[in-house]
């Protein structure tokens, strides 16, 4: 606790900090290189769509002493596809697996018998048709799109159009980088995996959503002051809660990390791999670009606008004129700090926090609701 | 600071008290509730626990060889999937396998012949006139008067007969020798004025008297009249074949004969006119428990602009009639399930059926009618039972691994935050409880299934719950950094927390709402879940954690700030309290002044 607690403390005071948005060049090219490689892992690989989705083949055996788990290697060393394998009533196994044809069906029926020991006559081959048919998926659709829709009326409103368009460009980039590793690795697209997406949409737009709120407290009254520009308020307000953001992050992708890598890798419990997985990147990503994209982003539109123009205008004429007249200034006390902190890997910018603070110190009582 | 004094504001004090005993009483009540139920484990779905598997074949019909396509299968799964999974929840699985079969898995633990009802039931829905009908088989039997005529009918239904046919005929002949003629009668009449349209086709008593059996009406409308009068006689409703049988292959524009069970349990069968509003006709159906008359639980139907105005006109035109011709006949897959008098034009534009009905068989009647008609008709092939789609020793090995990540999570936060560690564990268990135990009873009232999406949801949420406190408890962490004392800093801490709280969960509960309306199947499931999660997040932190946060504020070890308290003003590199000289190490407060 104590080195993050004073990590913590020195975040709020302002006395470290990471220089999120200038340094957002590097980490938008970056962001743009995954997605990239994401984009071309879909079109290239594809995704491999499981038996819910595209329909495939069943087999129904006759009573087997065969168990389940050796029927679904046998099953997939036959097709080369994921099996899922269940036991019937009478004691004999029906065998579905994805994306096979007529043709193929007939090949692993023959395969399924040598290995399960019955005979090939006696198994019954049939075609499925997806359970998780069109219907659901159109209605998915139009629930998601009427959902983006509110979601970025609701940010709008609650906060301002520049950050809703921010917080969809992230969550575009979280969505697609998920589903862009989930094709590069290869795994069958299940329905839960459909459902972990879901989940990432939801953490991601929730993640961000906590940073902008900050964000939005911190730069209330920004053009009442000309010492700070909005991104370097913005970089203050991204340091406050990076505390929070990397407790957070750390305790939603503990459980997952857990079942994916201690559950998939080393106890070999591949049936939770596929939601794991997409748990597992979208969190990640969800954090990382709340932080690293969605503030920048709010940054960039916002230093257009031209009060915000105005703003670092005012700011750095009085930066300019400060250190003409030799007075301490910011950026003095920046290359201070870089002394004082050789692990940091910014230049310190110095945030609103400590007004209040200051004045606190000069009234001898806190100011209720700034900062 | 010191720690504050105990008292110095009562009614401050005893709010968070009140908030914990309200939680803490709700949880226990709950408690108590799920293990009353009988149900203290939430329902598991089919991909966890394994369940029935029944497999449905269409029946070919007569006259329509071309019915069974790819078509009308995936409507018929589109519709059986909406029948069985109403809400989304309860996990059960539809798809087509070969040409003409539909596969639909339930869990364990659902009612598989309800759910055998629900998804095979064709509910072919129509609304006709009664021309004729008559109490059927051993009741009827039960009462013969051999000398009053040659027919065995009952002299109850021999009197039902002629008072329909009284005025159409005033001959006494007529109706000595059977009442097999009056329907004949009834039925040239429905059919002579225009055969096709069911507008001018009602039968009523004045057109019936002027069609004697001698009027000129077409040959073959007399010759399926004939027919029908034979099927009719020979019909005995409390045989289970001929029942099955009656009205087989009829179309909704002919006349037909079917059976029914009247309301004092007795099979009665009918000879119906043509279908006037059929099943399309229904916007919308819903099971409704009847508190006026105490007839118990009925459906109540609402049409659509179109169903509504010919309901209307039926029922107009009904309503001059006489018994039984001022009755329809409500036939749900051939058999009557409803046959209302009526009494005047009914133009509300809604109908509801009574019968005696229970819940479960109300609701599921209004689920059919609700989403529509089958395009086929099935018949149950094979129902066998299936065990778990997941392995069970994987799914062990998942549970191991889930373990061990949420053991790391409160390693993790006793690390972090020490003492508050408390409060932050306390309140994942009462939300980890909550949670269990709203699924579990949600099992029985909604058919809520739990499946390893949902479990996976549910994992996520630890990090959605967590966050609401880690938003908390750094809020109160910058306050004692800023130089104040314990409580003044969880007082101050507590309304910003409270927002982005507030403002994100909404987020999340939007997400949840959009999907869960708008969406079928296992994403509803889905939204169903998170919006569960997201509720009681907010619920555990305005309730529990923050309450508790008060309490242990005022307890010494957290206020004095002790070492392991995890608020250790120290240890959080909090600046000296307020009005003392700064320290030096802080270099930027100099320009403030």
């Amino acid at each position: 606790m104590s080195k993050l607690g004073t990590l913590g403390a020195r975040l709020h005071r302002g006395e470290i900090g990471y220089d999120f948005v200038g340094k957002r060049k590097i980490w938008y090219g970056i962001s743009i290189l995954i997605t990239i490689t994401a984009i071309l892992g879909l079109t290239v690989r594809g995704l491999n769509m499981g038996i819910e989705f595209q329909g495939g083949a069943v087999f129904t055996t006759e009573k087997t002493s065969v168990s389940v788990s050796q029927a679904e290697t046998y099953a997939q060393e036959a097709s080369g596809h994921d099996a899922v394998v269940q036991k019937l009533g009478n004691g004999g196994l029906r065998i579905q697996i994805a994306g096979i044809d007529t043709d193929k069906s007939d090949k692993i029926k023959d395969e399924l018998a040598k290995d399960l020991n019955v005979d090939s006559e006696k198994i019954n081959a049939d075609l499925v048709g997806p359970s998780w048919g069109e219907q659901i998926a159109n209605k998915a659709w139009e629930g998601l799109a009427i959902f983006m829709v509110l979601v970025v009326i609701y940010l709008a409103i609650a906060f301002e159009w520049r950050m809703a368009v921010a917080a969809l460009v992230a969550l575009i980039h979280d969505i697609t980088i998920t589903v862009g590793i989930y094709a590069l690795v290869g795994f069958e697209v299940t329905p839960g995996t459909v459902i972990g997406l879901l989940t990432i949409l939801g953490y991601s737009l929730y993640d961000t959503v906590v940073v902008f709120d900050s964000l939005k407290e911190q730069t209330k009254d920004i053009t009442k002051q000309t010492r700070y520009t909005y991104s370097e308020i913005a970089d203050r307000s991204i340091n406050g809660t990076l505390v929070r953001s990397i407790n957070t992050t750390v305790v939603a992708l503990l459980p997952v990390a857990g079942l994916l890598f201690i559950g998939g890798g080393v106890l070999g419990a591949g049936v939770l791999n596929d939601i794991s997985l997409s748990l597992f990147v979208g969190l990640a990503a969800g954090a990382y670009s709340s932080i690293f994209i969605a503030t920048p982003l709010v940054a960039d539109l916002k230093e257009r606008e031209p009060q915000m123009k105005a703003l670092r205008k005012r700011v750095l004429a009085k930066r300019a004129q400060a250190a003409a007249k030799g007075e301490p200034l910011e950026s003095e006390v920046t290359e201070v700090m870089l002394d004082d902190e050789p692990e940091d890997d910014g230049p310190m910018v110095v945030g609103p926090r400590n007004q209040p603070a200051s004045r606190n110190r000069g009234r001898g009582r806190p100011s209720g609701k700034r900062r | 600071m010191a720690a504050p004094k105990k008292g110095r504001s009562a009614s401050a004090q005893s709010r968070p008290g009140r908030s914990l005993a309200f939680i803490l009483i709700a949880i226990a009540a709950l408690t108590g509730g799920m293990f009353l139920s009988g149900h203290p484990t939430p329902r598991l779905g089919i991909d966890l626990a394994g369940g029935t598997s029944i497999t449905l074949t269409a029946k070919n019909e007569p006259g329509q060889p071309n019915a069974i396509n790819k078509t009308n299968m995936n409507t018929a799964v589109d519709i059986m999937n909406r029948r069985v999974n109403g809400l989304g929840v309860s996990e059960a699985e539809v798809q087509t396998q070969g040409s003409d079969n539909i596969i639909v898995n339930i869990p364990k633990g659902t009612n598989s012949k309800e759910a055998r009802e629900q998804v095979g039931t064709t509910a072919k829905l129509y609304f006709r006139p009664v021309l004729a009908t008559e109490v059927s088989g051993s009741a009827a039997s039960a009462s013969p008067s051999p000398g009053a005529s040659s027919s065995s009918s009952s002299k109850a239904t021999d009197k039902a007969t002629d008072k329909a046919t009284s005025s159409s005929s005033a001959s006494p002949t007529s109706s000595a020798t059977s009442q097999g003629r009056a329907v004949t009668d009834a039925l040239k009449a429905d059919s002579t004025p225009s055969a096709s349209s069911s507008a001018s086709s009602s039968a009523s008593p004045s057109a019936s008297s002027s069609a004697s059996p001698s009027a000129s009406s077409s040959a073959s409308a007399s010759a399926a009249a004939t027919k029908l009068q034979a099927q009719y006689t020979a019909l005995d409703c409390t045989d289970e074949a001929q029942r099955a049988k009656a009205g087989e292959g009829s179309k909704a524009t002919d006349p037909t004969v079917a059976c029914g069970k009247n309301s004092s349990g007795q099979w009665q069968k009918y000879v119906l006119g043509p279908a006037e509003v059929s099943g399309t006709d229904i916007k919308s159906a819903a099971a409704v428990f009847d508190t006026q008359s105490a007839a118990g639980w009925k459906v109540t139907m609402e049409f659509t602009s179109g169903g509504s105005k010919k309901f209307a006109d039926i029922t107009g035109k009904l309503a001059k009639n006489q018994s039984p011709q001022n009755q329809f006949a409500i036939v749900l897959d051939g058999d009557v399930v409803s046959d209302p008098f009526v009494q005047q034009a009914l133009t509300g534009g809604s109908a509801e059926i009574s019968g005696s009905f229970d819940q479960a068989e109300a609701q599921s009647l209004a689920n059919m009618l609700k989403y529509g008609a089958l395009p086929l008709e099935f018949k149950a092939s094979s129902i066998t039972t299936v065990t778990a789609a997941l392995g069970g020793e994987q799914l062990h090995a998942g549970l191991i691994a889930g373990a061990i990540g949420l053991s790391l999570v409160i390693i993790y936060l006793v690390v972090y935050y020490r003492g508050l560690s408390v409060i932050a564990i306390a309140s994942l268990l009462v939300s980890a409880v909550l949670t269990y135990v709203l699924m579990s009873l949600l099992g029985p009232t909604i058919g809520f299934a739990l499946n390893l999406p949902a479990v996976c949801g549910a994992i996520v949420a630890i990090g959605i719950t967590a966050d609401s406190f880690i938003v908390f408890f750094e809020r109160i962490r910058d306050e004692i950094r800023e130089g104040r004392s314990l409580r003044p800093a969880v007082e101050r801490a507590w309304p910003r927390a409270r927002r982005t709280i507030l403002v994100s969960d909404f987020v999340s509960f939007l997400a949840a709402a959009v999907l869960f309306i708008v969406t079928v199947g296992k994403v509803q499931g889905f939204a169903f879940t998170l919006g569960l999660t997201t509720v009681l997040d907010v619920v555990v932190v305005f309730f529990f954690t923050k309450p508790l946060m008060t309490l242990l504020a005022r307890r010494k070890f957290y206020a004095s700030g002790h070492k392991w308290s995890g608020l250790d003003p120290k240890a959080l590199g909090a600046k000296p309290p307020l009005r003392r000289t700064r320290r030096p190490s802080a270099p930027v407060d100099p320009k403030e002044a």
